[in-house]
């Protein structure tokens, strides 16, 4: 109860804090509107590819461009924990009654909050260039979800190295080395039957994958429920693994002081 | 009586060896403002973080309020409140939203937390600038929002870490005459100042604390008039070795505790007046120019040179950290 509570008054100031930086949230709606726009168009064609099994490429494209969005904004969310270790914020929280929980927690909730919105306004925005998604509702929530899904353990990992290095540099290093590579050894952009072997394989193993999976296949109008729950089934073991990192990371924190 | 802090025996060593906390010991009496003086890496911030809980011991005990910090931190936090040394303040909130989050972390709700925001918003001049953003805020303002928001709860213990440091002298006589405020209202404070004068103003108690430890503790004039007679500070026309000085003024009776750095050169007599002209005699027969002679009442400077082996500068240049 005390963590719920404590979730929703911490949640509600980081939303307040990021709804203050109109610039900011400008950046994180068109960087991936700029995506959507320029891949769309530039790689229109490679649907005629034999083999590439997608009715359109925006209509292929629109959610691996989601869940791209999904996972930068779950990689970079380490940062925030950086700025309020700096500001000294962190420390007024820990000698406060605060839930642990609640203060990690509300980061991803944000974090989840602002996913969600970012992918509706993509989809939106997919419509208008012509992508359909035959799998209705169920497979809109099933898109969101799994845009979640991705977000959350990556954010934990942002965190939990945050914690642990507390140099903004460090961050900044890990997410440019990893989160651009992550999105090319996935099929968020290319068909996977048309992949080079190594990278097939190289796909099967990143969560990525899952996520873009899941959410496809959900969309597809006769959507093959197992593979949708194998996949999220894979996600919730890595999320769990995430969080698990972050507790230690956590503590690492607190023994630190 | 019970003691609203009792510390004992407290060690905590930082990876890399640095010893912080050497055998601390101290007691703090309910509803007094208790000074914990010493130069920058003596320890008092380390003091203050495992009293409020962010650090751990390696050794020792501390009871605060009736509750021992490792055993119930939790229970702890319920009473305590903190004003760090560096602001905690959430710069991307106003000062309004800054005190109601506090608050509401510490199960207030509704009226009665509005009711205590505006209390505490009227009472530390931030009223008008209640709905600014707290980055805003200038750094005497922000320190009182600081102090406020560590009172929020209505803590029964506050610590104070260097409240005045980075102050402009008016924003620090404010905060002083907030300080002194705070101990009639019944609550205990633990303070920490690098400032002598601070803590001989504020302080019921003082601890002077040195490389971990306590040296001396008392009220501000029991620590003074421990020390007996008139500092004798002289400033010479040049640098001169220790014991050369020593030498000379050791052959005079009225003298003792001589030590000089450089050109400055202390020493103690018991009637500073009727010293000097023998000490200036002394000096000036063995060739020492004296350029300045100042006598004063022993002030808590000395009582750290005496205690500490060394002057409060020496230790601020030389100190840990």
């Amino acid at each position: 109860m005390r963590v719920l509570t404590h979730l929703t008054f911490l949640t509600e100031r980081h939303l307040r804090a990021l709804l203050r930086q109109p610039m900011y949230i400008a950046f994180t709606v068109v960087q991936p509107v700029i995506w959507l726009v320029l891949y769309g168009q530039l790689f229109q064609k490679v649907v005629e590819l034999p083999g590439f099994h997608a009715e359109s490429y925006i209509s292929f494209l629109t959610p691996g461009v989601i869940i791209t969005t999904a996972l930068f904004s779950g990689g970079w969310n380490g940062m925030g924990t950086i700025v309020e270790i700096d500001r000294g914020v962190m420390d007024r929280f820990l000698v406060s009654p605060v839930s642990r929980v609640a203060l990690m927690g509300s980061r991803l909730v944000s974090l989840a909050a602002i996913s969600v919105v970012q992918s509706l306004l993509l989809i939106g925005l997919g419509l208008l260039l012509g992508a359909r998604f035959g799998g209705g509702v169920l497979g809109i929530l099933m898109l969101l979800a799994s845009g979640v899904l991705l977000a959350a353990p990556f954010g934990a990992l942002s965190n939990a190295l945050g914690l642990v290095v507390r140099k903004q540099e460090s961050v900044i290093g890990a997410a440019n080395f990893l989160l651009l590579p992550m999105t090319f050894l996935s099929p968020v952009y290319m068909a996977k039957n048309l992949m080079p072997g190594w990278i097939r394989t190289a796909t099967m193993f990143n969560p990525v994958t899952w996520s873009v999976e899941a959410a496809r296949e959900a969309l597809q109008p006769q959507a093959d429920w197992s593979a949708v729950a194998i996949r999220v089934g894979c996600l919730v073991v890595f999320a769990a693994g995430a969080a698990a990192l972050a507790t230690r990371a956590f503590r690492a924190y607190q023994r630190s002081l | 009586m019970a003691y609203a802090i009792e510390v004992r025996d407290l060690v905590k060593t930082y990876p890399g060896k640095v010893k912080a906390l050497d055998g601390l010991t101290l007691a703090v009496e309910p509803g007094t403002v208790f000074g914990l003086l010493g130069p920058n890496g003596a320890g008092k911030s380390t003091t203050i973080r495992v009293l409020n809980t962010l650090s751990r011991a390696d050794s020792g005990t501390a009871v605060v309020d009736g509750v021992d910090v490792t055993q119930q931190p939790e229970e702890v936090r319920m009473r305590i409140g903190c004003v760090p040394q560096k602001s905690g303040v959430d710069p991307e909130a106003t000062g309004r939203e800054n005190l109601e989050l506090q608050g509401q972390i510490h199960g207030m709700r509704g009226r009665e937390l509005a009711r205590r925001v505006d209390e505490l918003l009227e009472r530390f001049g931030l009223a008008s600038a209640a709905q600014r953003m707290a980055r805003t805020f200038s750094g005497g303002m922000q320190r009182k929002l600081d102090v406020a928001l560590g009172l929020v709860h209505r803590p029964r213990v506050l610590f104070l870490d260097e409240p005045t440091t980075g102050l402009d002298p008016e924003a620090r006589a404010a905060m002083w005459g907030d300080i002194t405020n705070l101990a009639q209202d019944g609550i205990t404070v633990l303070l920490t100042t690098h400032y002598l004068e601070e803590a001989d103003k504020l302080s019921r108690k003082v601890a002077i604390i040195d490389r971990g430890r306590v040296v001396a503790e008392g009220t501000p004039e029991e620590l003074k008039s421990e020390l007996r007679g008139d500092a004798i500070q002289i400033e010479l026309v040049k640098a001169a070795e220790d014991g050369e000085v020593r030498k000379v003024l050791e052959k005079l009776d009225s003298v003792g505790e001589i030590a000089v750095e450089g050109r400055a050169l202390r020493a103690r007599a018991d009637h500073g007046a009727t010293a000097v002209p023998t000490i200036l005699a002394s000096l000036e027969a063995a060739g020492f120019g004296v350029a300045s002679v100042r006598v004063a009442r022993p002030t808590l400077d000395d009582v750290y040179l005496r205690h500490a082996g060394r002057t409060f500068e020496q230790a601020e240049k030389g100190g840990a950290q």
